[in-house]
């Protein structure tokens, strides 16, 4: 696997770091001379020193044998434009951009780009997460953020107590996935009862509103956010 | 003559000129720029909007009551803020035109086959040169 990172901040370095480490062809592309010594001095990723939004400088970078792109600068027109030509002029399979106004995520999918995600807007997801439910353990995007995968704990205010899967009147978009019990898996079913702290694993769709999870969670809200 | 809607994103020395002459001939005119004092380069004349923001923030572009205008110039002095918002503009704004200036001709060629109409003055000045040469 051939990444190129375009971008030059700690998140880059440290992402590259751990792209070695499972053995991930790295390629750092960045026009600050000092930083991309610096870069080549502390990792074994190859760097190239120029602006990864000037077509020739990708074909330096080998940019037709490489598998994913990734556009990190704190530029969204540089990461735009960088995306699209590593894309239609080199044919790189994925095209990952990190934009900094949120609100770019969706013009950057509308404009071509495979996958972009605003830091800004994860972050503050997980705030809003972390101080609505203590219940809530974990809650993770996947399948590029369409899916949340979360985790909550039956504590003993939970209406679920004692209740089967079959009797709770859970909405119809969430699936109970899996029931852990004293750290082990039990498969659910509709005879499954619920104790208390049990952790629930949950699958449902992310409309950036949460599940609606009261059937199992009494508990007031910190804010709203 | 037709009076058109046309928005001109980056004031410096090409877009408030471009702006102070539409303005003149009668057309209407939004001129968008991240800084105020940038429209100081405009003709005492202009009689369009000013408007302070960054083009590259969507919501610039949709607080900046663009929709339907016949033609959007992204004039500013970055390749990438310009193509970046003349793609915006086509995309969401329905915006009949748009023409993005590129300093960089392996850029420009690039932009062709997106549908993006491109200005290079590197291309234009070496082209008038070449002319004169021969």
């Amino acid at each position: 696997m051939r990444i190129i990172i375009m971008g030059g901040n700690k998140t880059v370095y440290f992402l590259a770091r751990e792209f070695i480490r499972q053995h991930f062809d790295v390629v750092i592309i960045n026009h600050d001379e000092t930083y991309a010594k610096e870069f080549a001095r502390k990792t074994r990723a190859t760097v190239v020193l120029g602006d990864g939004t000037d077509p020739q400088m990708l074909a330096e970078a080998q940019a037709r044998e490489c598998d994913v792109f990734l556009a990190m600068t704190n530029k969204d027109q540089d990461n735009l434009v960088a995306c699209q030509i590593a894309k239609n002029n080199y044919q790189i399979p994925r095209t990952i951009a990190v934009v900094n106004d949120p609100d770019n995520e969706r013009v950057f999918k509308e404009l071509g780009i495979d996958i972009a995600f605003s830091a800004t807007r994860v972050i503050g997801s997980i705030i809003a997460q972390e101080t609505t439910f203590d219940t809530i353990k974990a809650m993770i995007p996947v399948a590029q953020g369409n899916v949340n995968l979360t985790e909550i704990a039956i504590e003993k205010s939970s209406p679920a107590i004692g209740q089967t899967l079959a009797e709770i009147d859970l909405s119809e978009d969430i699936v109970v996935a899996c029931v852990i019990r004293d750290g082990h898996v039990v498969i659910p079913r509709g005879s499954t009862e619920l104790r208390l702290n049990d952790h629930l694993l949950l699958i449902s769709e992310n409309d950036e509103t949460m599940p609606d999870l009261d059937c199992f969670i009494k508990e007031k809200k910190v804010f709203d956010l | 003559m037709d009076s058109k809607k046309v928005v001109v994103v980056g004031c410096g020395r090409l877009g408030s000129t471009v702006a102070s002459d539409l303005s003149a001939n009668g057309h209407r005119v939004i001129v968008i720029d991240t800084r105020e004092s940038s429209f100081d380069k405009l003709a005492q004349s202009y009689s369009g909007y000013k408007i302070v923001g960054d083009a590259v923030e969507y919501q610039t572009l949709a607080e900046a009551d663009i929709d339907d205008a016949d033609f959007l110039f992204a004039a500013t002095t970055e390749d990438n803020t310009n193509l970046m918002v003349a793609q915006v503009a086509k995309k969401f704004f329905n915006i009949g035109t748009v023409v993005a200036r590129v300093y960089d001709p392996h850029r420009e060629v690039i932009y062709k086959d997106f549908g993006i109409k491109t200005i290079s003055p590197t291309r234009l000045s070496s082209d008038v040169f070449q002319n004169i040469v021969s």
